[in-house]
């Protein structure tokens, strides 16, 4: 089963008397496990396509299946409960929460859980571990470097066993020698944990790491390809 | 579900973050709260000094005075005459219903003395019921006996003050004193009552039997009569028809015609000391309403930085709402945020209005009375602020859309 499915997704938005399609009838599958790069240029519609499937934003028309769930109606409230327990996400600048340590910072998609879990500090850690950060645990951001600080994003995207890592443009803001590193780390985490990875990037090098790359223009889908790093 | 220890762990945080910014908004609170409290224990204080005197003075109290004459269209002041008498209290006392006793008096300032020592005080004629009356207890010795007034005995009962002046520390009992140059034996010590709400010293005080006054120390103006009448009606209820009863019945005794005014005055003088402390409640009210209006503006203030904390905060918001939080989650967040500055406001509030209570009491004197209450009332009350001027901010933060929220810098 496909883990992502959307059918005939719109998004319009209204900008003074004209209307811009963001998003226009995208239909396509994503099946558990693959790894895609989301790719085409500012003004595209990746980042709309990237905020509607990760139940940020609410299509204007069409169908969206996320895990066999349609999510396309859902409310609010709704759509922040399969975004903590579905949908990890890693953000160009990081997003982490100043001011709060590599730990709680991980810890933060639990205490949002239907059922807070009593070791939340344990599972946080086990996930900082994964990504090799364990003696970074009582670092505030700032005093981490920004591959270090990605990959606290990435162990906070992995700490509520989403099957699903949406990742916007993950190495923006990192040298090519910290960004190798966390597109190693997404290829691991793809083939050993079988997570899920969307991934969008306007840089080849990076794409080049998926299995499968998307490339968007004028809101549609120009192309979808395999891809054989 | 909601995790409150971790809530309140993130809002304490983001309070300490703003220490100064968080130690302003409270301040607001902190003086309403300080400002409520203080108001209601001068107020209580005050309001329950005078209930205190209304018992010291006696309760059910009615005073019978001489009215006023005219002789040639001159209208005298009252009490130009006297006309009261004993046998008026006594009628007073077996006539009316609603009356339980009676005392006449007949006072008037008198030098005394004992051995090498004097004392100037005012010397009350009356009779066995006064001390009933005043609800007073004596402190040693006996009260008069009936005989004794009717005999015109030449005995005395001492006030504290009096004592403390003429013996010291010696024991009163038995011993002669001189009032106006007439010996008269000590046979009882009143407790001390204090201040009467005048300022008086209530304690300055000897009674001697009625009928020696009148004999012996101060019967030559008006012979036979008395100055006043002090009348214990039966309960608080009664004073109204014990005032009618007694009016009526001296209209009676006196032979005053329908047209004609009364000769004597009747004040209730439990009524007029109620209505005073009754009026010092209000006064206390009204004190802790203006001092609320404060803490009112204390919870402006919270709302006021809560809405820059919302907008401060906005990135945070978003990436929390990424993460799964839902409104709900927002909304209790701020809202916890505004209520821990407004409890911790609150309790430094507290401990500051009973301080500011204290050196009130301390340096000016006036009588506090923090009562439990308006402990709770006031902490209850910035609770209440904060959860009410916290929530619009609160609300806000948890309407923001997630994509944006993200975008803000």
């Amino acid at each position: 089963m496909a883990l992502i499915e959307t059918d005939q997704l719109e998004k319009k938005y209204e900008v003074g008397d004209s209307i811009v399609h963001a998003l226009n009838k995208v239909s396509l599958q994503i099946s558990a496990g693959e790894f895609v790069a989301v790719m085409g240029p500012s003004g595209s519609g990746k980042s709309t396509f990237m905020n509607v499937i990760g139940c940020l934003d609410e299509p204007t028309a069409g169908r969206y299946l996320l895990d066999g769930i349609d999510v396309s109606q859902m409310d609010r409230d709704a759509l922040a409960e399969i975004r903590n327990e579905k949908i990890g996400f890693v953000f160009q600048g990081f997003n982490l929460l100043s001011r709060t340590t590599a730990l709680e910072n991980v810890e933060v998609p639990l205490l949002y859980s239907k059922n807070i879990p009593k070791d939340r500090s344990h599972k946080a850690r086990e996930a900082l571990k994964l990504l090799g950060l364990e003696e970074r645990q009582q670092h505030h951001p700032n005093q981490l470097s920004g591959g270090q600080q990605q990959r606290v994003a990435i162990a906070r995207a992995l700490v509520n066993n989403a099957p699903l890592i949406l990742a916007d443009e993950p190495t923006g803001n990192l040298d090519t020698k910290t960004s190798v590193e966390i597109m190693e780390l997404f290829v691991r985490l793809n083939e050993e944990k079988k997570i899920t990875i969307v991934l969008v990037t306007h840089e080849p090098d990076i794409s080049a790491y998926s299995k499968r790359i998307i490339r968007f223009l004028d809101g549609q889908i120009i192309s979808d390809q395999e891809n054989r790093p | 579900m909601i995790n409150l220890p971790a809530t309140i762990k993130i809002s304490l945080r983001s309070l300490r973050v703003n220490k100064m910014r968080s130690a302003l908004t409270m301040l607001g609170i902190i003086i309403g709260v300080a400002a409520v409290i203080t108001m209601l224990a001068v107020g209580r204080g005050a309001s329950n000094k005078i209930s205190e005197q209304i018992s010291a003075v006696g309760s059910n109290l009615i005073i019978v005075l001489p009215g006023s004459t005219t002789t040639g269209g001159i209208r005298l002041g009252s009490g130009a005459i006297q006309n009261l008498n004993r046998a008026d209290a006594d009628a007073i006392k077996s006539e009316c219903s609603a009356v339980s006793t009676t005392a006449p008096i007949l006072n008037g300032g008198a030098q005394i003395v004992y051995g090498n020592q004097n004392w100037a005080t005012v010397v009350y004629g009356t009779d066995e019921s006064m001390v009933e009356i005043r609800d007073w207890t004596l402190a040693i010795g006996r009260n008069f006996y009936e005989q004794e007034i009717r005999s015109a005995a030449k005995v005395c009962i001492l006030g504290q003050t009096v004592v403390d002046n003429l013996f010291g520390n010696n024991d009163p009992i038995q011993q002669i004193i001189r009032i106006k140059k007439v010996p008269f034996t000590v046979i009882g010590v009143l407790d001390s009552k204090g201040q009467s709400m005048m300022g008086q010293d209530q304690d300055d005080i000897i009674y001697v039997p009625v009928t020696t006054a009148q004999r012996n120390l101060f019967g030559r103006t008006f012979p036979g009569t008395v100055r006043s009448i002090m009348v214990k009606a039966k309960s608080t209820e009664e004073l109204d028809r014990a005032e009618a009863q007694i009016k009526e019945l001296l209209r009676q005794r006196h032979r005053i015609g329908p047209t004609q005014e009364d000769d004597f005055t009747v004040r209730n003088l439990t009524q007029m000391m109620q209505m005073a402390e009754q009026s010092s409640k209000v006064m206390a009210l009204l004190l802790a309403a203006i001092a609320s209006v404060s803490l009112l503006v204390g919870g402006i203030g919270i709302m006021n930085i809560m809405l820059v904390s919302v907008t401060e905060r906005t990135r945070e918001i978003g990436i929390r709402m990424a993460v799964g939080a839902k409104s709900w989650d927002i909304r209790t967040q701020f809202i916890i945020e505004a209520l821990i500055l407004s409890l911790i406001g609150g309790l430094i509030g507290v401990l500051l209005g009973i301080l500011s209570s204290e050196l009130l009491s301390f340096f000016a004197g006036w009588t506090i009375l923090i009562s439990t209450y308006s402990i709770v009332l006031s902490f209850g009350f910035s609770g209440l602020v904060g959860i009410f001027f916290g929530f619009y901010p609160a609300y806000k933060a948890s309407l923001m859309n997630p994509i944006d929220a993200l975008r803000h810098e």
